[in-house]
């Protein structure tokens, strides 16, 4: 059984201007242990599937189900939700000045997170507890900084005391969402590598959430790319990179300028995400598609497995066979080319 | 993108000092300061692209403040078409302003909610007194299309466009007046990558038509290895490295640029796992007391003790050519690496990285769960 299994999430928010649909239909599971990598854009829905199954999205319209350990996350009651926040899964969110209270001891809020799950304890175990955490997420002289105050710490200092304090209480799922986004990349390489170190040791779950491709390809066991709402794409890492088979993932990676790569230029993705408000009809990527025909514009595609493989899926009309598709995607590259 | 080695020197900083006092408290007059950039050096050529590169506090943004004089040197010199512009007056910049413009990072930031884009990109023409009425609004329209955005939309506000549009916003108001230098400061950090690939594409377009040269400044290192001819590379206000983007990137010989370059993440799982990653310990110092000698040497994976006495000069090494220079005593070789090396330096000059992990821990009973008496 999967630790964590979302089935079929909707999640809408409805405003002034109209009913935002922020996740439409999004179904994922996270395998003890794992790591699963949710890329997208702004306004994909990455950030809202998750703070959703967590209880942070107030106001919102939310139908589908969350089984984590088999228990559905959408249908608890407050209390039994916060026997399970914090205690199983745990978040790290993008800024982590901002997730700090600035008036209180850096030492202090991570006890914080010891002491209301567990009221019995004292004062002197709890410091000695934070103390702990925070050598154990490399901060240096952790005796003497468990006193400071956040903002005595450097951002990535910051970064690894919220990882402290998601690590408290030995959490089955780590939730990162955009956790080394605010981050320097020397700083990112090293709060990568504490969370990699602390899921080796504890065998933690992990959802890490971002747009970047590149910490994708390094910390992720499988691959999720969201747009619009929807899954476009998942299957393992390397299904994702290197045997894509969504338009849209391949644009993604098209767009980037690679490492080391001398082309004088790039291939961006033509045109803007949509409006959540008002999506466009079928296949909510055909307006950007350069492989879009017919059918595109009038029904949207499902999830459905590619390449003869049960665990890479696509949401796209085009031909599911791998050799196809790349038959399909030279015809198209040739005719740009000669236009 | 390539320059040609004869093109003229269009801007030249020598020795630039940007030193800012640290606000003081109360009664007391405090006389330290932040040396946000300490002696730096360096030309742009006509028509190519400087990168510049660095992390959080390495003085970049204000190094490329100073030479487009949007702030005071403490000391040194820098001179844009052969005249010397540091010690201008405001009143007096005013022909070098339309020369040299800045494309800026937050395109929710700059534009001014209030007004409309025909204003905001009109505003180089008002100020500068060159065209109003009719001719104004067809000059704004002309820059309209020339960025991609519809000349229709002249009576827009900047909340009716995306984040893509808006910086196209900024570069057509930064490209009004036909200047010769733009200075890009993160110009498309805070776009997502499909948007970011549009941007890139446009400034390269852009560059070739009006035969413009850029500094860009960016944290992406994979985006500035993208669009520069030539990248210049600072740590803690000094320039660590500099030289043609393919050699820096190939062949970096300071262990900071190595490192650096080693931590960005790749969007290629093959190739991560081959590569040899160096994560260094620590973060950057203070600018307020940095380090001596070479800034870089309590993090260093290679230092000695010359390091800690001696400043290292910018200059060519291990035999490579003059255009590319390091500021280090021990040059990262060919095919060395760094993951192996290790410092030669008594303890109080280096970063200690604390104890990796669990021994200890069993005095409170682990972590987590586990720990709970």
């Amino acid at each position: 059984m999967a630790l964590l299994e979302i089935k079929d999430l909707h999640v809408s928010f409805p405003t002034d201007d109209g009913v935002v649909k922020a996740v439409r239909g999004v179904s994922f599971s996270v395998e003890q242990g794992k790591t699963l990598g949710i890329v997208g854009e702004s306004g994909s829905g990455k950030s809202v599937s998750t703070q959703t199954i967590m209880g942070l999205t107030r106001g919102a319209e939310i139908s589908g189900q969350a089984l984590f350990k088999g228990a559905d996350l959408l249908t608890m009651t407050r209390r039994e939700l916060e026997q399970v926040r914090g205690r199983e899964i745990a978040m790290v969110f993008q800024d982590p000045l901002s997730s700090l209270h600035p008036y209180y001891r850096v030492g202090w809020q991570i006890g914080e997170m010891i002491r209301a799950h567990d009221k019995g304890v004292s004062k002197k175990v709890d410091r000695a507890r934070a103390v702990d955490l925070l050598r154990l997420v490399g901060i240096p002289r952790p005796d003497v900084r468990v006193d400071d105050f956040p903002h005595q710490f450097s951002g990535g200092m910051r970064q690894r005391a919220m990882i402290a304090m998601a690590m408290a209480l030995n959490p089955s799922l780590l939730i990162a969402d955009e956790p080394t986004t605010a981050l320097d990349v020397t700083v990112q390489a090293q709060v990568l590598q504490v969370i990699k170190r602390l899921q080796e040791e504890f065998g933690t779950a992990v959802i890490i959430i971002t747009h970047d491709l590149g910490v994708i390809a390094e910390t992720a066991d499988d691959v999720v790319v969201m747009y619009a709402g929807a899954i476009m794409e998942s299957g393992h890492r390397d299904q994702i990179f290197y045997e894509n088979h969504h338009p849209y993932t391949e644009g993604l990676l098209r767009s980037l300028p690679a490492y080391g790569d001398d082309r004088e230029r790039l291939l961006p993705i033509p045109g803007q995400p949509p409006s959540l408000i008002n999506l466009p009809s079928g296949c909510k990527f055909h307006p950007r598609c350069p492989y879009a025909f017919d059918r595109c514009l009038r029904e949207e595609p499902s999830l459905t497995p590619v390449g003869g493989e049960a665990e890479h899926k696509s949401s796209c009309w085009l031909p599911h066979g791998l050799e196809e598709r790349a038959e399909v995607r030279r015809r198209v590259l040739a005719q740009e080319l000669a236009s | 993108m390539s320059v040609r080695p004869d093109s003229e020197v269009l801007l030249r900083a020598s020795a630039v000092v940007k030193h800012f006092p640290v606000q003081s408290s109360g009664f007391r007059r405090s006389r330290e300061v932040v040396h946000a950039v300490d002696s730096v050096s360096f030309e742009v050529r006509e028509g190519e692209t400087l990168g510049l590169v660095g992390e959080t506090g390495s003085g970049k943004s204000t190094l490329a403040r100073c030479v487009a004089r949007l702030l005071d040197l403490t000391s040194g010199r820098v001179e844009f078409e052969g005249q010397d512009i540091s010690g201008l007056k405001p009143r007096q910049l005013g022909k070098v302003r339309r020369d040299m413009q800045m494309i800026f990072q937050d395109p929710y930031g700059s534009l001014n909610p209030k007004r409309r884009v025909g204003a905001i990109i009109g505003d180089p023409f008002a100020i500068h007194g060159i065209a109003d009425g009719a001719e104004r609004k067809r000059k704004v329209q002309d820059m309209m299309e020339l960025v991609g955005l519809n000349p229709e939309h002249y009576n827009r506000f900047p909340a009716e466009f995306s984040g893509g549009q808006r910086q196209r916003i900024g570069i057509a108001r930064a490209l009004a007046l036909n200047p010769k230098l733009v200075i890009c400061d993160e110009p498309v950090s805070a776009l997502d990558v499909s948007i970011q690939a549009q941007i890139l594409n446009l400034l390269a377009d852009l560059q070739e038509q009006l035969n413009l040269t850029y500094i860009f400044i960016s944290h992406d290192l994979s985006v500035v290895r993208h669009v520069s001819d030539r990248l210049m590379l600072m740590y803690l206000g000094k320039v660590v490295e500099a030289g043609p983007s393919a050699e820096v990137y190939n062949r970096p010989r300071h262990p900071y640029s190595s490192a650096l370059l080693s931590a960005v993440p790749l969007p290629d799982p093959r190739s991560v796992e081959q590569r040899h990653r160096i994560v260094l310990v620590g973060d950057v110092p203070s600018p307020i007391n940095p380090p001596t000698g070479c800034r870089f040497h309590p993090r260093c994976p290679k230092a000695q003790p010359k390091c800690v006495t001696d400043d290292p000069p910018l200059e060519p090494r291990l035999g490579d050519g003059p255009e590319h220079t390091a500021a280090c005593h021990f040059p990262v070789g060919d095919g060395e690496n760094l993951a192996d090396a290790q410092p030669n330096l008594a303890p109080e000059h280096r970063i200690v990285e604390p104890e990796p992990l669990t021994e200890g821990l069993d005095a409170v009973g682990g972590v987590g769960e586990r720990m709970i008496p």
